[in-house]
């Protein structure tokens, strides 16, 4: 049987598959349809330091081979996720992951040190590439400079492991990475969502209520893996790679441009099963290619 | 009940007219558990231009035999690739979503619906019938060839029409009709579903005559099942999802009337 274990940074994962932020609710929506244990592992929706309501509706757009929103962060805050969500999902036996998301360097330093005392959440992903939000978000993935302050901030206060999720919306992304890295981070995830728009034709204005938003899906994927290719050889840190992915050939691919583990993101709407569906087709993989470990894999383009 | 993802055999498809069909689909377990109001998403397989899933009420329901009737309105591409399924065919689905009406504790209600709207109200009206519950059916469509299911929902219960060229029953929309605009209705609960400013204006109407209104919203929708909070609804407690919170709401819920 082939070995799918990987490591990021202390995190151990039993397989490289993970959920992506804001795609997989807090794990709970998927238990009907599978064990959710059997992930390699859960990052759970954005979560900022008070209660947000996020933006209005319309939120959503279907794309040619993808989807555009705008949901902006909503979310009940850090203090209802640490009281109400956390006992719920604390004993899952699989990586629980929050996404810690803000608009000010104190709001990410407040958030992230909150889920540093939670026993049972052995990472964060920290969001500095969210396109919905009026302040901050992306603004702080978009230049090394704000990448690196609040990277640097929150790695005072958070022990654990500390993963920077990255802003395709770049000129160079190797160069925000290298800035992640050299701020403290353990490992960096992208992509993030495409800024993007969609127009309605009969009412000759913007479907959505923000205007633009987060372009996801297959659209994106090429983009995504050629952006996980050149982070890869910028960085020594694992870098997690995710945009479009639907199948387990697509998984591979990431694994092939030098991604460690892999986020499945907009294809659990499609299919609320196919986290599982690649956690079982990887190892079908390796064992078809007669691979012994996933690590055989991992960028050997 | 459990939501369950399965692909379930189209075991009859019926074209009503050129905007509307019926399908019947047969479910391998029992659905006994499924209320009036939930929905399914379904995939559309094989289309290019589709992506998403795409939501449907259930229009009618076999508990006996597992059978779920969709009645599909052709609107889009999506739609229009639906309605080109034979029988013996088969569609992933998953089911069932959502909350239901509310259980009757009133006296009589009225059922409005309008367009594809209607879907939900069959299932409903039966309910309703098996449970002995009082109600009337008022249905508003552009014209007599836009009104599907009349016969069975006269089977049912008494109904009110409303078209907008007086090709059948009173002219005008669903809120002109008489049976809302005189003063004593006779109805103490209202439930409504169809398009957007349709639900509005009944629950106005319900509002200011103080009868109590609930409808069933059909905002876009991604995931169905309250993981990507794309289908967000405004109401008095805040931002809540259509696709778990709803699709049923008590218009007092909602931010509408302020
Ligand atoms: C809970 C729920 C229950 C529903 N029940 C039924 C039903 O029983 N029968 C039925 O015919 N329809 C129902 N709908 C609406 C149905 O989902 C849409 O008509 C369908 O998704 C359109 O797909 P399409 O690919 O054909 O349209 P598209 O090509 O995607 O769009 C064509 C047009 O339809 C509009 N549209 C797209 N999606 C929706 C949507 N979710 N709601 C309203 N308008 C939309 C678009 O704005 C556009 O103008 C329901 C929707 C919801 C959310
Ligand atoms: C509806 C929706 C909500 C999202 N919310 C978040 C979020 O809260 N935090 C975050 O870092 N990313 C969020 N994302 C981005 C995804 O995690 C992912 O980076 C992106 O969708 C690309 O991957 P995909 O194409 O596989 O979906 C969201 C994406 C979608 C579609
Ligand atoms: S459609 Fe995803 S939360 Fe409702």
């Amino acid at each position: 049987m082939a070995n799918l274990k990987v490591k990021i940074h202390n995190l151990e994962l039993k397989n490289p598959v993970l959920t992506a932020s804001g795609t997989f609710g807090y794990g709970e929506e998927f238990d009907d349809f599978i064990d959710v244990n059997r992930l390699g592992g859960v990052i759970v929706k954005g979560t900022t330091a008070s209660k947000r309501e996020g933006n209005p509706y319309p939120r959503m757009v279907e794309t040619p081979s993808g989807m555009l929103n705008a949901v902006g962060l909503q979310n009940k805050g850090v203090d209802n996720f640490i009281s109400d969500i956390y006992p719920r999902i604390k004993n899952y036996k699989t990586n629980i992951i929050v996404n810690v998301s803000g608009s000010t360097i104190s709001e990410y330093v407040e958030v992230s040190e909150k889920i540093n005392e939670l026993q049972n959440i052995p990472a964060i992903e920290l969001n500095i590439s969210c396109p919905n939000v009026k302040e901050g978000g992306m603004a702080f993935g978009t230049s090394c400079q704000a990448a690196s302050e609040v990277i640097n901030a929150v790695r005072k206060v958070y022990k654990k492991t500390l993963i920077v999720k990255l802003s395709p919306n770049v000129t160079d992304i190797s160069e925000i990475a290298s800035a992640a890295e050299h701020s403290g981070a353990d490992s960096v995830s992208l992509i993030n969502t495409l800024l993007g728009m969609a127009i309605d034709v009969e009412k000759r204005k913007p479907v959505l209520s923000t205007i633009t938003g987060g372009l996801s899906g297959p659209a994106i994927k090429p983009i995504a893996i050629r952006m996980v290719w050149q982070v890869a050889k910028a960085v020594k840190i694992p870098v997690i790679g995710l945009g479009g992915i639907m199948d387990t050939a697509d998984a591979i691919e990431f694994i092939l441009a030098g991604a460690t583990a892999i986020q499945v993101g907009t294809a659990n709407f499609i299919d609320p099963q196919i986290s599982i569906k690649i956690v079982d087709g990887i190892e079908k993989y390796l064992n078809h290619h007669k691979i012994n470990s996933i690590h055989e894999l991992i960028g050997s383009l | 009940m459990k939501k369950h993802i399965n692909n379930l055999k189209i075991i009859s498809y019926r074209s009503l007219n050129k905007d509307f069909f019926l399908l019947e689909l047969s479910v391998p377990h029992s659905i006994n558990e499924i209320r009036p109001g939930q929905f399914v998403e379904v995939l559309v397989e094989n289309s290019a231009k589709t992506f998403l899933r795409r939501p449907f009420s259930i229009h009618d329901i076999d508990y006996e035999n597992q059978i779920i009737s969709l009645l599909i309105q052709i609107v889009g591409k999506g739609t229009r690739e639906l309605s080109k399924q034979k029988s013996g065919e088969y569609l992933n689905l998953i089911y069932p979503l959502g909350n239901s009406f509310s259980k009757p504790t009133n006296e009589k209600t009225l059922l409005i619906g309008g367009g594809a709207g209607i879907a939900p109200l069959l299932f409903l009206a039966k309910h309703f019938k098996r449970l002995h519950h009082k109600f009337s059916v008022l249905l508003g469509a552009r014209s007599e060839n836009y009104l599907v299911r009349l016969k069975e929902f006269k089977k049912l219960s008494e109904v009110f029409i409303a078209t907008e060229d007086a090709s059948l029953g009173e002219k005008g929309l669903v809120t002109n009709h008489s049976v809302l605009t005189q003063a004593e209705i006779g109805f103490d609960k209202i439930i409504s579903c169809g398009p957007k400013p349709m639900m509005k204006a009944v629950a106005m109407i319900a509002t200011d005559k103080a009868i109590d209104c609930e409808v069933s919203l059909e905002n876009t929708m991604a995931c169905g099942i309250g993981a990507c909070l794309c289908c967000v609804e405004e109401t008095k407690h805040g931002n809540v999802c259509v696709c778990i919170d709803g699709p049923v709401f008590n218009v007092k819920d909602l931010k509408w009337l302020i």
